[in-house]
């Protein structure tokens, strides 16, 4: 009978369709470099960390990750039984009603899809997106109808050919999005490149609670340095691309996109999917680059990027502060693929903009941004009687001073932290003018050449000594030195050596009853999470232990902790400064001003440096480190 | 057609480090060179081949620079001179000063005199070059200008008033030839005898200002100098044009 061969019919031409569909869309990830992945494994672990680190990050927005729960759960269950039924003819009776449960429960999300759907926020794509939940319901309708004969419920052959013809229909359009426009780059794309991406993921570290924030050296010395096409990157980076989602979390957190500057990362992830897949951004139905127009965008896998698909200033609006990668349900790494492409910017078309070349230029001669003399660098410390480690070899704790050193607003960070440290009675050490740049700006604005000369250098300093602990004020050269110095760490400089950062470090010596502290009497405080220090080291509670042993009770910002919005200070911004609508730096300290707080509690010398150039009245700023010795009770001997 | 362009480089010496770097003139002398000549332009330099710094320059983008490889304690000039005799060329770029060692400073000069080429110093911009006719703006104090018109072959000073250097970058500086030369050049007895000091910054005559407003002051204080003890001499005989510049000489000081 009719019946019963167009269904299954149409199920296995479409399943062979979107198979056909995958394997041309794998190779077009296969045009990326090589790197080296381990295919068992990572395909073993990927439903693990579909269901624990993917929805850890999807369960923020609960109503969302229920639905998803249900769509996606219900989908990929009954189209495995929807196989067994239709193709394989399993008989039993008992499938045929698992299937249908399967299909209810897909039925209920994709009703939940389609409401959120009717008032869509901008973050979200319009466009075939909006087609989807439609889709969805169609799929589980028809196979509803289709399979209650199967079980029992109607009669074998009920509604006739009509009804048949009505449900080959549905089995198209279902099928058609869910299965064949999975392979051909619909919506659907996400699960199927998503499962990939988890998988085959670049930075595996990630999964399981982990944490994986150091970007990858760049090889030196090859025909081209950085990413100048998207065949330059890596395959599983151009997988990384096809995962996305559109769901636009990354927009909504993106400073730089909030600022009206020419960046907005969903739309950078789409235009290297354009560029990986070849043709124009004219199907784009979200928010553009804020400024410009959608439409214009044209790339191939071996074209160059900045000549037509992405526009420079897009790729140096970026403060590298993570919040996308933070926010990604996909995890999709879009800092790592922004530094790619600035390491070609740089690298190869000697093209960074504004003071870059001029600071980059100052770092190779002098080993600070601003060209000062290398050997002021301990000008600062005149009065502070600290001993210099290449005179006592040795010392419990050494402290990395930073380009801070240079800066006189900085300096009373340096001198406060030098304070408490001495009333603690620490043994400590700095390295004098021997310490260099981290080369922390030099690396976020794409120089890896300079960079790896300054850690190669600055390792070769800190081999020379013996110390237990590296202390700095600095979050940016602390992820330098915690993450980033252990690829060309060869000597093992900082092997066994702890990194901390000022607020860690003095936490424990607070909690160790090393410092006595009044408490802190003035009006209500606020805490700035650096991006350096919260989302890329996951140091959190520190700073809010310092405060809460001041007896202060952190009157928190709507975006703190791993949603703190950037003080627009990082990955090189200030110095390429590409002009948007606001700063970045005046909608953070609207941020802090929201909270009724007179003053924000910071951890970094260039957030201070941000914040304190908003202009008055504003709260006012202050390390973490001047407030506590502000509090100190000094013991009169 | 593209004039034959040279840029003479030399290994610079950064202000606070002391570090070896692109000399900010000489850097200035290529920018110029890539906007007369483009990619055709010719880089050289004489000394060691192997300096890491001169990737630096090559890495503005051009494809190749030449080296005219001796020893270190030999003299530029010659070595310069003879090959610069072997092509043909148009327009000799250099600094107006020396970084370190035995750089721009006197070696356009001793270089003219031996060629029998004019120097035009201290330029700002080669505005365009016609029937071997350059036309060339010399930069003066305060921003202002002087156009002049040179016969090619010349060489020139490029003052700090030209456009800056571009960005240098590390893959094409990395990747660039570099065509080393052998010369045998005679040892600089000048040279070897040379004493180096760090510069002292020379005193400045005081002006002596004698208002009695603010405004005065202010006047006195951004007004551009009127000079008026100048003299402008025309039509006297070089004889007493000559006498005239020797006798200031001396009461500058600047003979004795």
């Amino acid at each position: 009978m009719v019946i019963d061969w167009l269904p299954s019919i149409l199920i296995v031409v479409l399943l062979a369709l979107g198979v056909i569909g995958a394997l041309r869309r794998i190779s077009l990830w296969r045009a990326g470099q090589p790197e080296k992945v381990n295919l068992i494994a990572g395909l073993m672990a990927m439903p693990g960390r579909y269901l624990n680190d993917l929805h850890h990050v999807v369960e923020r927005d609960k109503y969302m990750s229920r639905t998803h729960v249900a769509t996606a759960g219900g989908f990929v269950l009954s189209m495995v039984l929807v196989i067994a039924v239709y193709v394989f003819h399993v008989e039993q009776k008992i499938v045929a009603w698992l299937l249908l449960g399967a299909l209810v429960l897909m039925l209920c999300g994709a009703f939940f899809v389609f409401k959120r759907r009717l008032n869509p926020p901008s973050r979200l794509s319009k466009g075939p997106w909006m087609r989807l939940p439609k889709s969805l319901i169609t799929f589980a309708l028809t196979f509803i109808v289709l399979t209650l004969p199967v079980a029992g419920v109607l009669p074998e052959g009920f509604g006739g050919v009509l009804l048949t013809l009505i449900l080959s229909v549905g089995v198209i359009i279902g099928l058609g999005e869910l299965i064949f426009g999975m392979g051909w780059g619909g919506p659907m794309k996400h699960a199927f490149a998503g499962a990939l991406h988890l998988a085959f993921h670049r930075r595996p570290e990630r999964f399981g609670g982990g944490r994986s924030t150091g970007l990858k050296p760049a090889p030196l010395g090859d025909e081209s340095h950085g990413v100048a096409k998207p065949s330059d990157f890596k395959w599983n980076q151009l997988l990384g691309f096809d995962a996305c989602v559109q769901c636009g979390k990354c927009e909504a957190m993106c400073p730089a996109f909030a600022a009206g500057q020419p960046l907005n990362p969903k739309k950078l992830i789409q235009d290297m999917v354009v560029g990986l897949a070849g043709g124009t951004d004219a199907k784009y139905a979200g928010s553009p680059y804020p400024g410009k127009e959608v439409g214009h965008a044209k790339g191939g896998a071996n074209n160059i990027i900045t000549a037509g698909l992405i526009e420079a200033d897009t790729l140096w609006s970026c403060t590298t502060c993570r919040a996308c990668v933070e926010e990604c349900p996909m995890m999709i790494e879009h800092v790592d693929a922004i530094v790619d492409m600035r390491r070609f910017l740089t690298m190869e078309k000697g093209d960074t903009p504004n003071k870059g070349s001029e600071v980059l230029e100052n770092i190779i001669a002098t080993d600070n941004p601003n060209g000062y003399a290398p050997g002021s660098r301990t000008n600062w410390a005149a009065d502070q009687n600290l001993p210099v480690i290449k005179e006592k070899k040795q010392a419990d704790v050494l402290f990395w001073v930073s380009d801070g050193a240079f800066d006189m607003r900085s300096q009373r960070i340096l001198r406060s932290f030098v304070k408490l440290m001495k009333a603690a009675n620490v043994d400590v050490a700095i390295l004098g003018d021997e310490e260099r740049d981290s080369g922390d700006v030099a690396r976020r604005l794409g120089d890896d050449a300079t960079f790896q000369s300054l850690a190669k250098r600055n390792l070769a300093t800190l081999s020379q000594y013996s110390f237990k602990k590296i202390v700095t004020t600095d979050p940016h050269a602390y992820h330098c030195l915690r993450n980033e110095y252990a690829d060309f760490d060869t000597e093992g400089a900082l092997k066994g050596v702890e990194v901390l950062h000022h607020t860690t470090f003095l936490n424990q010596l607070v909690q160790a009853g090393a410092l006595k502290l009044d408490t802190f009497k003035g009006g209500k405080v606020t805490y700035h999470d650096p991006c350096y220090l919260g989302r890329y080291n996951g140091e959190y509670e520190a700073p809010r232990d310092l405060l809460r042993s001041l007896g202060i009770e952190v009157a928190e910002m709507e975006r703190s902790r791993f949603r703190s919005r950037c003080c627009g200070g990082g990955g090189g911004a200030p110095i390429t400064d590409i002009p948007g609508e606001r700063r970045i730096a005046d909608m953070r300290m609207e941020d802090v001003t929201a909270t009724g707080a007179e003053l924000v509690a910071v951890g970094c010398q260039q957030c201070t440096a941000m914040l304190e150039g908003v202009v008055e009245p504003r709260p006012e700023v202050k390390d973490i480190a001047e407030i506590l010795a502000g509090q100190l009770i000094e013991e009169v001997h | 057609m593209q004039p034959n362009v040279v840029s003479l480089v030399s290994i610079g010496r950064h202000p606070q480090s002391g570090r070896a770097r692109r000399a900010e003139q000489d850097g200035r002398g290529v920018e110029l060179g890539l906007k007369l000549a483009g990619e055709k332009l010719s880089v050289l330099h004489v000394g060691n081949p192997e300096e890491p710094v001169l990737r630096q320059y090559v890495g503005m983008g051009l494809p190749a620079m030449t080296v005219l490889k001796q020893d270190e304690t030999a003299d530029a000039v010659p070595a310069l001179s003879d090959y610069l005799q072997q092509e043909k060329i148009d327009i000799v770029l250099t600094g107006v000063r020396s970084e370190s060692g035995e750089s721009s400073g006197m070696v356009p000069y001793l270089l003219a005199e031996k060629l029998g080429w004019p120097v035009v110093a201290r330029v700002a911009d080669i505005v365009s070059i016609k029937d071997g006719v350059a036309e060339v703006l010399l930069a003066l104090p305060r921003g202002q200008r002087r156009s002049v018109t040179v016969k090619l072959p010349f060489i020139a000073s490029v003052d700090n008033a030209a456009a800056p250097a571009r960005q240098s970058a590390f893959g094409p500086g990395q990747r660039a030839r570099m065509e080393s030369v052998n010369t045998h050049g005679e040892v600089d007895q000048i040279r070897v005898n040379w004493q180096e000091a760090p510069a002292k910054p020379r005193p400045k005559r005081l002006k002596t200002v004698k208002a009695k407003t603010a405004a005065d002051r202010f006047k006195a204080a951004t007004a551009k100098p009127q000079g008026g003890s100048g003299k402008v001499m025309k039509n006297e005989s070089a004889a007493e044009k000559a006498k005239a510049i020797f006798d200031l000489l001396i009461e500058e000081n600047v003979i004795r």
